[in-house]
């Protein structure tokens, strides 16, 4: 993340280098994008530090049934709500395999995780629109189970 | 604006209840906390700079630019130019929206910018990278192996769609 804020100097550097006034206008620009969008990434926040509390738990505890076509299950309806930074995720998808949860219920939740967030719908709906937001998580959610299912067979666990 | 402080609102009610919660120990709020304060860390820090980019991005990039590298007449490499931009967002899908929003404006068609943000997320290089050391170097490369050309085949079939519907996204935001 640091990262980024050195991007940003070195590039409003070699902006203002170039124009002081496009850097002005550039730096106005932002601000005010950001401050429209602010309550929509606050209200994300608010959402999945609540849902985060309850969940983790419930993650533990339930993705690792018996079961592998109703933990896989689980895994993408849990990956498909919440969003987690990787820092979290990982750490915790390292819990569960270390608990002798299938790699195919790990995939379900990881990638589901990356590609369908309804928790960020709040945000995603204003920059896509609802259809588009709609319609490109229902593509995410068809890739997810496909994925899910092809990484299965893979690691030999779908189809006995 | 209503539904701003209508939001505003909700966020000022929510803060209070963590603070009470530290005060009268409520444990349940003190774990909401950790993770509000995680989350947080995560994603507040990283908007101000990102934006600060797009701010940048919009007014120093021609239009000719971005419809040349992912415009509709475009082709294949598109995808290939929208995955590796998407491999160097910092901050994932939270950045990735906005982004998306301004190249659309800058003439990139829809199925740049599906692949963009949908793989935004899945190849994000520090973050793969942390999954291999974590899950397997196995698991990591199979995932992004297998789900990039599914998110370029959906992303070229939702821009058809989408063409069709002649869906316009959201202006001036």
């Amino acid at each position: 993340m640091e990262y980024l804020y050195i991007i940003m100097t070195i590039l409003l550097i070699i902006s203002v280098i170039f124009d002081r006034g496009k850097t002005w206008k550039a730096i106005r620009r932002g601000t005010k994008k950001l401050l429209k969008i602010l309550p929509n990434y606050l209200k994300i926040l608010v959402l999945l530090a609540l849902i985060m509390s309850f969940s983790e738990n419930f993650i533990v505890e339930y993705l690792g049934g018996q079961n592998i076509l109703l933990g896989s299950l689980l895994g993408i309806i849990t990956g498909s709500i919440v969003m987690m930074p990787g820092f979290i995720a990982y750490p915790l998808a390292g819990v569960l395999l270390a608990r002798g949860v299938s790699y195919t219920v790990i995939a379900g939740f990881v990638i589901s995780l990356k590609m369908v967030g309804v928790v960020t719908y709040p945000v995603e709906k204003e920059y896509m629109g609802v259809k588009g937001t709609i319609y490109r998580n229902v593509a995410s959610l068809i890739i997810t189970f496909i994925l899910t299912f092809v990484m299965g067979l893979y690691y030999g666990e779908v189809l006995f | 604006m209503q539904k701003n402080k209508l939001n505003y609102g909700i966020f000022l009610i929510f803060i209070l209840f963590l603070l009470i919660s530290q005060m009268i120990e409520f444990e349940m709020g003190k774990v909401i906390t950790d993770n509000f304060l995680i989350f947080a860390k995560d994603m507040l820090l990283i908007l101000p700079p990102a934006f600060i980019i797009i701010g940048l991005f919009e007014i120093w990039i021609s239009r000719e630019k971005i419809e040349n590298s992912f415009g509709s007449t475009s082709g294949f490499k598109k995808h290939i130019y929208a995955i590796l931009l998407a491999a160097t967002t910092v901050g994932g899908t939270f950045v990735a929206f906005p982004v998306a929003n301004s190249l659309y404006h800058k003439g990139a068609d829809y199925s740049s910018i599906f692949t963009y943000i949908t793989s935004a997320s899945l190849v994000m290089i520090p973050m793969s990278i942390m999954e291999a050391s974590i899950i397997g170097l196995e698991f990591t490369m199979l995932r992004i192996g297998l789900s990039l050309p599914l998110v370029v085949i959906s992303s070229i079939w939702l821009n058809k769609l989408f063409v069709k519907l002649e869906y316009k996204l959201p202006t001036d935001v």
